[in-house]
């Protein structure tokens, strides 16, 4: 469960896996062995909330643990103790800055504050619009392209002030930014050109 | 400096192909049957005369734990499980990995789980690392497409599936019983040991689990042979090693290096050096968040292993080197990590979910210097009654970085409680 915030809003009634994503959860399922079908609720929480639209509603938690076999209080203690379900609503770009020691140390201050000046919203809150949630999130795994921040499935690496808000207004305008480093590097490797494997490069 | 020809990850930044004819061009999956045939104690031999140690943090012999499984069922399958849950701060090598040269690890995978009896291998990847988990399902689609992996693998007659399980944003799960748990579908919060994986694992059978790195190394040990990983480092500290080198340094990166490369030749060969000079820096936390933090002064000489870091009351850890310069408010730096590990406190035991709050919350007057001298003495004391007071190591990855901040930098701590009285005084 994440540390959205999210202002009222419905539960829907009934929620249903399109077919689409009822050939993706038989996928899962049989990864795992005969009657071990309960491995299969982390990718069914995330397909479910990828189907609707970025968060998982209670129907979802219902309709998966009666696929799984397992008790509606146990699906939810999964789904409640993972912080990358949604359990309310967010916005459609989902915006997660880092702001662990690697990144602080390289300004992740100056691209949380540039987010919250660009979207108008604080930590933990959805724009009025309901395009962009602002998060701040623990430790992402891209230490040596920091300060960095993901939004959705991408990670945007590499980042100050100006990139974050050129990251941010491309997504206003509908524009795809490219995800990656944002300044002249390749990956990991360091600024300038890696210092190794340069017979192979 | 470690040679090209002795890198194993020659596809570390990505600029050829990941997948399977830019990783057959680059050696993986040459002959990999005859390495099988050689058989399993062949296997587990080469791999603990390498001296390979586990790259996930821990530094337990990698061999030595593969030989824990049974060598007979007793009717129950046996598991390889990858922990690709990279989430300690700074480190970020394992991503590199499974997104630029996946087959390594694919290839590995059949080898150790080959090794190891194992049916299949289950590698348990962070949710965030969505693109990198995409990369590696493609390798291992390629895998079976080709008869690598699968019902008859590499044509030996040994079936061996790899599936990727997606983790969804839990640092405890990279504990490998928190990561068997979170793989049958629970809430991830560690287990007790004894019973320990190899006897009782992943849905009750044996399970050996094994960080990324430590896989991906093994099919080159095999076809360059033990003794040529082994000449490399210095004894019981032997390899190559990825370090990820974050922080203010020139320029960040990570790099594959020699085992016991001194500190300051990675930093200076490879990242541009310290930003502003050697003489500007003023720490690193040479091992991943969980490892005290170490003053320049011991920076100035220390190697890069297991051994040397230990013998300075530090860690490897997992060679992720967290570089602070003179700029660096360093109580705030380490007071973020306690916040960090505040929040991933699975809440099990008490000492570790009342704990972590408290340290961080003394931590956070700490920055402001809003308290007394004799808290000092009493934070020290609540570190060391978390640390080995909890079923997981997660209480002792926090009380770690506040012992190291107190053994070096106890005069910036009562320099900052003076400046505070001090202005109270003038306020008033």
């Amino acid at each position: 469960m994440s540390g959205v915030h999210a202002a009222p809003f419905v539960q829907p009634a009934s929620f249903e896996f399109t077919p689409e994503s009822l050939e993706q959860v038989n996928r899962h399922i049989a990864k795992y062995p005969k009657g071990r079908q309960q491995s299969a609720v982390m990718p069914l929480l995330d397909i479910a909330q990828r189907q609707n639209g970025g968060w998982l509603p209670e129907a979802a938690i219902r309709v998966i643990g009666e696929l799984l076999g397992m008790p509606y209080i146990r699906v939810y203690e999964v789904a409640s103790f993972y912080t990358m379900y949604n359990l309310v609503p967010v916005g459609r770009h989902f915006v997660q800055v880092c702001t662990t020691t690697p990144c602080w140390l390289r300004g992740s201050d100056q691209v949380m504050d540039a987010c919250r000046q660009s979207l108008g919203v604080r930590n933990g809150q959805t724009s009025a619009d309901g395009q962009f949630t602002l998060l701040e999130v623990e430790c992402l795994g891209a230490c040596v392209n920091a300060p960095m921040m993901q939004i959705g499935d991408d990670f945007y690496e590499d980042l100050d002030a100006d990139s974050t808000r050129r990251i941010l207004d491309d997504l206003k305008a509908g524009r795809a930014p490219t995800p990656g480093p944002q300044i002249d590097r390749v990956n990991a490797a360091p600024v300038g050109g890696p210092t190794t494997l340069k017979e192979t490069a | 400096m470690l040679a090209d020809q002795d890198r194993i990850f020659t596809n570390l930044y990505g600029l050829h192909s990941p997948y399977l004819d830019g990783a057959k061009a680059r050696g993986d999956w040459d002959g990999t049957a005859a390495l099988i045939a050689n058989g399993q104690d062949w296997i587990i031999t080469q791999v603990k005369e390498s001296g390979l140690r586990g790259r996930g943090g821990a530094g337990f012999p990698t061999g030595l734990k593969m030989s824990f499984m049974p060598k007979e069922s007793d009717g129950r399958p046996s598991y390889l499980v990858v922990n690709a849950d990279e989430g300690e701060p700074g480190t970020c090598k394992d991503r590199e990995i499974m997104r630029h040269d996946p087959h390594k690890l694919v290839e590995g995978c059949l080898i150790a789980g080959y090794a190891m009896r194992a049916v299949a291998a289950y590698i348990y990847i962070r949710g965030e690392f969505f693109r990198e988990a995409e990369n590696l399902q493609r390798a291992i689609d390629e895998a079976y497409e080709s008869g690598l992996i699968g019902a008859n693998a590499c044509g030996t007659g040994y079936r061996f599936d790899v599936y990727v399980h997606r983790g969804m944003g839990a640092y405890i799960c990279g504990e490998e019983t928190a990561l068997i748990e979170s793989l049958e579908g629970k809430k991830g919060q560690p287990r007790l040991k004894p019973p320990f994986p190899a006897n009782m694992g992943v849905w009750g059978c044996p399970t050996t689990v094994s960080n990324v790195e430590s896989i991906a190394v093994i099919p080159t040990i095999l076809r360059r042979g033990a003794t040529w990983f082994s000449g490399i480092g210095r004894p019981n500290n032997t390899g190559t090693k990825l370090f990820c080198i974050s922080g203010h340094v020139n320029k960040p990166c990570t790099v594959e290096e020699a085992m016991s490369v001194p500190l300051r030749e990675l930093i200076e060969k490879h990242c541009g050096g310290v930003r502003g000079g050697w003489a500007n820096l003023l720490a690193v936390i040479p091992g991943g968040s969980s490892v005290p933090v170490l003053p320049k002064a011991i920076c100035d000489d220390v190697l890069m292993d297991f051994d040397a870091l230990k013998a300075v009351q530090s860690g490897l850890g997992t060679a992720a080197v967290i570089v602070m310069d003179k700029s660096t408010d360093i109580v705030k730096a380490i007071a973020r990590l306690s916040k960090f590990y505040m929040h991933e406190s699975c809440g099990q035991c008490t000492p570790c979910r009342e704990g972590t709050g408290w340290m961080w919350r003394v931590m956070d007057r700490l920055v402001r210097g809003e308290a007394e001298v004799p808290e000092i003495d009493l934070l020290q004391e609540v570190t060391k009654q978390v640390e080995g007071h909890t079923i997981c190591a997660l209480g002792d990855a926090a009380a770690w970085p506040i012992q190291g901040l107190i053994r070096h930098f106890r005069p910036e701590l009562e320099t900052r409680i003076a400046a505070y009285k001090n202005a109270q005084v003038q306020a008033a």
